[in-house]
């Protein structure tokens, strides 16, 4: 695990307009409106990062001010994600780790991760 | 459960789904007494993007009481009478904790789909494209409310259903648009659109001490309603140079502060395929009549619901006469509370909106004498106790 919690940031990058654009160092990032040992507790990671196991990096730093933490998270070049995980979020790795850094961030600040209702084919007929 | 749903080829019909259940620890589930059209949805409904999908259940202002909550919650209980906040927000992140609810980080089940549109997600609301991060509506039977402590508000005894329907969108609407233009006292107010949201933006306005309110709509019982429940002036821009009339009434400055309520100028057609692909741009006349019409230095605020994007808009007119433009889409956190209670005071009186009351099985009725404005339809509310005619 790489707990990075000096307050060492990255360059700051020209951005590409397109959000889902992969930055240079292909890190995905979220502020947790949380102290980074709220975020990173003991140093370990939060459970939707666990799931992708040592297929990705974690890395995290003060965000400024009073904002909490950047926690950051990429694929670790030259590995693939565990399948079911990449399976669930329509199979591209880069939003796999998107996805799961947004459940992160929700976990730490709400306690739990917004779930959508389940579909009526889940529920059987109607009531 | 019966609710009203979005049907493909752009009709909407009350159908048998499935109850909503507890999802989530700080979710509540509702059992409706009172939803309301709202102008919000009619874009959604003339196919723009975001897209509806069939059996996107729609209505995003309601209210109702609690039958069921999760074991997060700890501000209502089953019983409670409530008003439901439109949009959704989780009350613990930096935005929600710095009075920004409205830019919410948690309350949007699609995130991905607004950061394509938008640049970053932006939270759900009730009745939206579920594809877009939307919750199921509240023109239904029940209604799953997540993040119940910080979305749904008791409603005082005082206070009856009609008016505090309103408190879930329209009011706090109003508010935040006097507020986000710095409405004090002695401040000159100019309103395009009365609706709901434009009539109580007026209202909004005279209780923070404007010293002038106007507002405008090509709509004669509307201005005839905000003359009677407003301390607004009148303007029929059918019959008047709107920009020579303000200038006239504002000893030439121009009003401080220029809301636009109207939305985009959308002329009830349903739009074609290829304009649905092209994404083809919305007009926004009144905007650029504020932008024109506001004084050096003054304050626009955008309240209507653009989905997209939209063509001519006066940039010029914005760094040369110094204007702040603001938008927002209310979150009531915050203000509702406020408002129920200026509500039980008879301070702020909204019942007359709702014109017309309707069973949910005319859904499609209902939202047509709305969108066409016929038989002074301000606000259709549709109630699922009411029996349907047949
Ligand atoms: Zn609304
Ligand atoms: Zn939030």
């Amino acid at each position: 695990m790489l707990a990075r919690l000096a307050g060492a940031r990255r360059r700051v990058r020209a951005v590409d307009p397109r959000p889902t654009a992969q930055p240079a160092g292909g890190w995905a990032v979220v502020t947790v409106d949380r102290p980074p040992n709220e975020v990173l507790p003991g140093g370990r990671w939060p459970e939707p990062l666990r799931r992708l196991g040592r297929a990705v990096q974690v890395d995290v730093w003060p965000a400024p001010a009073d904002r909490g933490t950047e926690l950051a998270a990429r694929i670790r070049p030259g590995t693939t994600l565990p399948g079911l995980a990449a399976h669930v979020a329509g199979d591209h790795p880069d939003r796999v780790v998107r996805a799961a850094l947004r459940q992160a961030k929700q976990l730490a600040e709400t306690g739990e991760v917004l779930r959508a209702d389940r579909s009526p084919i889940d529920r059987g007929p109607a009531g | 459960m019966r609710a009203l749903c979005w049907a493909n080829a752009g009709q909407v019909a009350v159908r048998q789904v499935p109850d909503p259940e507890l999802r989530n620890g700080h979710d509540a589930i509702v059992r409706v007494r009172l939803s309301a059209t709202c102008g919000g949805d009619l874009p959604l409904l003339a196919g723009l993007a975001p897209h509806l999908a069939d059996g996107d259940i729609l209505g995003h202002e309601f209210l109702g009481e609690v039958v069921a909550v999760g074991p997060q919650v700890s501000r209502h209980r089953v019983g409670d009478r409530v008003v439901v906040s439109s949009t959704v927000a989780c009350g613990s992140c930096w935005q929600c904790r710095s009075g920004a609810p409205w830019c919410c980080d948690n309350g949007n089940l699609a995130p991905e789909a607004s950061e394509l549109a938008y640049g970053h997600p932006v939270p759900g609301a009730f009745g939206r494209p579920t594809a877009a991060g939307g919750f199921a509506g509240g023109h239904a039977e029940y209604v799953r409310v997540p993040y119940a402590d910080v979305g749904a508000y008791g409603i005082p005894d005082a206070v009856s259903d009609e008016r505090a329907l309103f408190a879930a969108d329209a009011a706090p609407a109003g508010w935040l648009a006097a507020e986000l233009g710095g409405v004090q006292p002695g401040a000159v107010v100019a309103v395009w659109g009365a609706g709901a949201v434009g009539q109580l933006t007026a209202r909004a306005a005279s209780l923070l001490g404007a010293d002038r309110v106007i507002i405008m709509d090509p709509q004669v019982d509307r201005l005839r309603m905000a003359r009677r429940h407003t301390d607004a002036e009148t303007v029929d821009p059918r019959h008047t140079d709107i920009l020579a009339e303000l200038r006239e009434r504002t000893g030439g400055r121009g009003p401080d502060i220029c809301v636009e309520a109207v939305g985009p100028a959308w002329d009830g057609r349903p739009r074609s395929l290829t304009e649905r692909f092209t994404g083809a741009a919305e007009r926004p006349p009144a905007v650029r009549e504020a932008v024109h019409a506001c004084r050096k230095g003054g304050t626009v605020v955008v309240l209507g619901e653009f989905t997209g994007h939209v063509d001519a808009f006066p940039l010029g007119a914005v760094g040369a006469k110094g204007l702040r433009v603001r938008g927002a889409r209310q979150h009531g956190a915050g203000q509702v509370p406020t408002l129920l209670e200026r509500m039980a005071r008879d301070e702020l009186r909204t019942e007359y909106l709702a014109t017309h009351r309707l069973p949910l099985e005319e859904g499609a009725r209902g939202y047509a004498l709305f969108r066409d404005r016929r038989d002074g339809c301000v606000r259709t509310v549709f109630s699922p106790e009411l029996p349907s005619a047949e």
